[in-house]
């Protein structure tokens, strides 16, 4: 049974733009993130990394690190337990306990340049990276394997060769495909073959990384009484607990990992990578709390890349309605299985309405890191291709790209290509929104002498998370409320989500003070990710501050000395036969009767509402140098009812110039021995203030009948549709077609060179 | 207690208008030294080679990247950091505006874009928008896709 709701109209504390709680310790350099913890004895770990992309280990000789002045301890993958072959959720993610544990520390072979291999703990950092590196590895050298095409070929080496492949339900040994899997209704093949028009197109694209300016860390103290106690930059302190206890071997009650603020993740932060490296050598040397920081190239080669790959697609219309859609999307899980073409199967098609579709999806192993959810993971690669084929149908039929999309528009009762069935949803109202925008309205414009001009448009999808989150409160004398809430806040989520508490109660917001407990002092809450962090924690808040009036109600009834049932409580102030008293008068008025007031909710919400963007590129070619600048940029979007509206447009700016970066610049360069090249902010070109114009929105607010505000996840979808947007304007600025991403100037100059 | 450890560098220096007399090892960069040595941590670590302006710190009213200096660098010199932004009498106007604009969304990049925008601002105070994206330049944000950061300067520009 899922709970639905009428949309509310009259807000007082939703839909206004207070100053975040944790704001002040931002802007001073107060706020304590994972790289700045400290404990007394603290000492310092570091790790050695394989140089090969591929390769055996034939052995490792730690003896001249042991024998380091300073050094405390030294592990390998021999000190890990033996994990089990199991798989745990990560939010975003599917960890597999075992091969996540030969991902964190490699058991016999290293599977992508960076791989760790060994570590150290030592009396400081310098002391340890010297020691990391005075390990001796022999590895055989094996052929790294560093595309999809190259994973699936006949004699591809075999990356992991204890993988029984999922064919279509066949079980395939000496594989590098983990997963083939399909979703199909309809008639394809037919509806194809009695189309006006077919246009099938591959599409290529390469990893890219989240480029969260925070690198990984952990810190851990392993204690003699067997209580581990971490903290660990994560979008989700339960989920380092469950991965570390997993990885240990240890229950994770055993656990606690303390909250830290973190420094960006965009689903990066959701896999652990040091937590348990720390636990251990914090362990192997007595107890003492040992830290890590990861340096920005191993960041680069050895965590979370979104996955690149391949993707054909092949759409047809007839009297300008689609009739079928086919696809293969085929995306690079790097050096272990499980990347995210389940949700780029889900999402592919999701903007439209169609008859019949087949979407068949592959999970390749490649000699790269092992791939994590990067903001809407598997929908931008999804986005780019289907995105594509559509525009070139609309540039063929010659009619007009929104008008299109809006005949073809998925809605209220379509079937997304999985088979789930849409409730109300906002793509319409955002495709009508982005038609009467100025910026559709408006003329290009005249480039400059050896310029030109083109704009593109680009619609996409995200279902959104829900899952389960916790929050209580406490009503203080003084009328001001303690919220504890166990979702890690990367962009203003203690506010939002206090916010709907503050609307139930009618506190002002600014009176609550939210804290984000350790996983031993909150009930369970999932990791921020999937969008799901306003809606589903907000959501717990919303009906904790429900539970607090009637907790409420009871107390003043023994106050009123008159039956709960007659008393009212509307806009922060309870009445009944007369009486009346406002919320945070009556706070100072409790101890009587039992003391401060609590509320606990737990939420566990199995759908999410679905978020929909469409975006609006101008942008300007240099013809000489392929140099691309966006010069205009809108973005329209279904936020359901936006909480704290500046906050809401700051992740749809942030996603949006993400993904103009992955559209424009950003990429893994891989060379022939299977490193990545670019393994510098230097050279790994993210956007600068300097590259971007001001990111205008439009947000449009069709409420999801999922929340009590009509809230929708907003983070991820944004990031979507500038792959294909900035794409179509450039084609059209150049016109030429653009097929491989991303589309840097020296493609756009080959492409006009006939190379 | 390390072999490893050369014999330190003795370092007296004013950070945030507050004297430190400091022994520092030959190899430490001046981000380590805030961080390590003094316990301001409000300067962060994003890539330790220069290209994310995290550790962005002001070194006698020059803008620098503190992990391309070293702390044996700055005898005799004076360091402001994020820490020392704000005054008995409030919040700085650019971290107050910061906050109204909501320029900050994880956080992890504003010290260091606070203390570069500070440095623009303390000798231009009326740029244009074009001059600060290409003062900012320097400076990587993942989060907010930079126009509120561009805004809350301009708040506070005069």
């Amino acid at each position: 049974m899922v709970a639905t709701y009428e949309p509310k109209t009259d807000y007082k504390v939703i839909g206004t733009n207070p100053i975040r709680h944790d704001g002040l310790d931002k802007v001073t350099g107060r706020a304590i993130y994972g790289g700045d913890v400290k404990a007394p004895g603290l000492i310092w770990g570091d790790v050695l990394r394989s140089p090969h992309a591929h390769a055996r280990i034939k052995s490792i000789d730690t003896s001249a690190a042991e024998a380091m002045d300073g050094v405390f301890a030294v592990l390998t993958h021999a000190d890990f337990p033996a994990a089990e072959e199991r798989e745990i959720s990560a939010g975003e993610d599917t960890v597999n306990l075992k091969r996540d544990q030969a991902n964190v520390m490699a058991d016999d072979k290293v599977h992508y340049k960076g791989h760790v291999v060994a570590a150290v703990a030592a009396v400081d950092r310098n002391t340890a990276q010297q020691a990391a590196n005075a390990i001796k590895v022999k590895y055989e050298v094996l052929k790294p394997v560093s595309s999809v095409d190259a994973a699936m070929s006949k004699d591809a080496p075999i990356i992991l060769e204890s993988l029984v492949g999922d064919h279509l339900g066949e079980r395939v040994p000496n594989t590098n495909v983990a997963r083939i899997f399909r979703h199909e209704f309809g008639d394809v093949d037919a509806a194809f073959a009695a189309s006006d028009l077919v246009i099938e197109r591959t599409v290529t694209m390469s990893m890219i990384h989240q480029g969260y300016i925070e690198p990984h860390n952990a810190t851990a103290i392993w204690a003699q009484d067997g209580n581990l106690t971490v903290w660990s930059s994560t979008q989700g302190s339960f989920g380092v607990r469950s991965q570390t206890a997993g990885m240990l071997g240890i229950p994770e009650s055993r656990v606690k990992v303390n909250y830290v603020e973190i420094g960006g993740g965009f689903g990066g932060k959701t896999k652990v990578y040091f937590a348990p490296i720390a636990a251990l050598l914090s362990k192997k040397s007595g107890g003492r709390p040992v830290k890590l920081v990861m340096d920005r190239t191993s960041v680069f080669e050895a965590t979370g890349p979104a996955p690149g790959g391949k993707v054909r697609m092949k759409i047809g219309v007839t009297n300008g309605k689609l009739t079928a859609a086919d696809t293969d999307l085929m995306l690079e899980s790097g050096g272990y299985p499980g990347s995210a073409v389940g949700a780029a199967a889900i999402c592919v098609f999701a903007c439209y309405n169609l008859p019949s579709s087949r979407i068949t999806g592959y999970d390749i192993l490649v000699n790269k890191p092992k791939s994590a959810a990067y903001r809407a993971p598997g929908s931008p690669q999804a986005s780019f291709a289907v995105e594509t084929v559509i525009d070139e149908i609309c540039d063929e039929l010659g009619v007009d790209k929104i008008q299109f999309r809006l005949d073809n528009a998925a809605h209220e009762g379509t079937r997304r290509g999985d088979g789930v069935k849409f409730s109300r949803v906002g793509l319409e109202e955002c495709l009508i929104a982005a038609k009467e925008s100025d910026h559709w309205k408006s003329p290009l414009g005249k480039a400059p002498a050896g310029k030109a001009r083109g704009r593109g448009i680009a619609s996409a999808y995200w279902m959104n998370g829900g899952g389960k989150s916790t929050c209580d409160l406490m009503l203080q004398d003084d009328g001001t409320v303690m919220l504890n809430e166990g979702s890690a806040d990367i962009g203003g989520t203690r506010t939002s989500i206090a916010m709907q508490a503050a609307e139930v109660l009618g506190i002002p917001v600014e009176d609550f003070h939210p804290s984000i407990p350790d996983t031993d002092s909150i009930g369970f809450t999932g990791v921020t990710g999937g969008s799901r962090t306003t809606y589903t924690t907000g959501l717990a808040a919303y009906n904790a501050a429900h539970k607090l009036v009637d907790e409420l109600k009871e107390r003043l009834a023994d106050l009123w000395e008159t039956e709960v049932d007659k008393i009212q409580f509307a806009d922060g102030v309870f009445t009944a036969n007369g009486d009346s008293i406002g919320i945070q008068e009556l706070a100072g008025k409790l101890d009587p009767t039992g003391g401060p007031a609590t509320a606990t909710a737990s939420v566990n919400l199995a759908q999410a509402g679905n978020a929909y963007g469409v975006q609006i590129c101008d942008l300007e070619v240099d013809l000489a140098t392929g140099k691309t600048d966006v010069i205009r940029y809108t973005a329209v979007q279904d936020v359901g009812k936006a909480v704290h509206p500046q906050y809401a447009e700051g992740q749809i700016q942030g996603g949006v110039v993400q993904g103009l970066g992955w559209a424009l610049n950003e990429e893994y360069f891989i060379t022939e021995d299977g490193a990545m090249a670019n393994k510098s902010f230097l050279d790994y070109r993210m956007p600068t203030s300097l590259d971007m114009p001001m990111i205008d929105t439009i947000m449009v607010e069709v409420p999801n009948p999922l929340h009590p505000y009509g809230v929708r996840g907003v983070g991820e979808v944004p990031i979507c549709p500038p792959l294909s947007a900035a794409t179509q304007a450039i084609k059209q600025a150049t016109g030429r077609s653009y097929y491989e991403l991303p589309v840097k100037p020296g493609r756009i100059l080959e492409a006009a060179n006939g190379i | 207690m390390t072999t490893s450890s050369p014999s330190k560098v003795h370092v007296t220096t004013t950070i945030n208008g507050q004297q430190h007399e400091l022994l520092v090892p030959p190899y430490m960069s001046l981000l380590d030294t805030l961080r390590e040595l003094i316990g301001l941590t409000g300067t962060k670590e994003g890539c330790l080679d220069g290209n994310c302006g995290a550790c962005t710190v002001n070194l006698d009213g020059r803008v620098v990247d503190s992990c391309l200096v070293l702390g044996a660098e700055v005898n005799g010199k004076n360091v402001n950091t994020v820490e020392g932004m704000a005054t008995p009498a409030g919040l700085h106007p650019l971290q107050q505006a910061f906050l109204e604009e909501a320029a900050l969304q994880c956080g992890i990049c504003t010290p260091g874009f606070l203390v570069a925008a500070k440095g623009l601002l303390d000798n231009e105070p009326s740029p244009s928008e074009g001059r600060i994206r290409h003062w900012l330049a320097g400076n990587l944000c993942r989060c907010t896709g930079y126009d509120k950061i561009v805004r809350a300067v301009q708040k506070a520009s005069k």
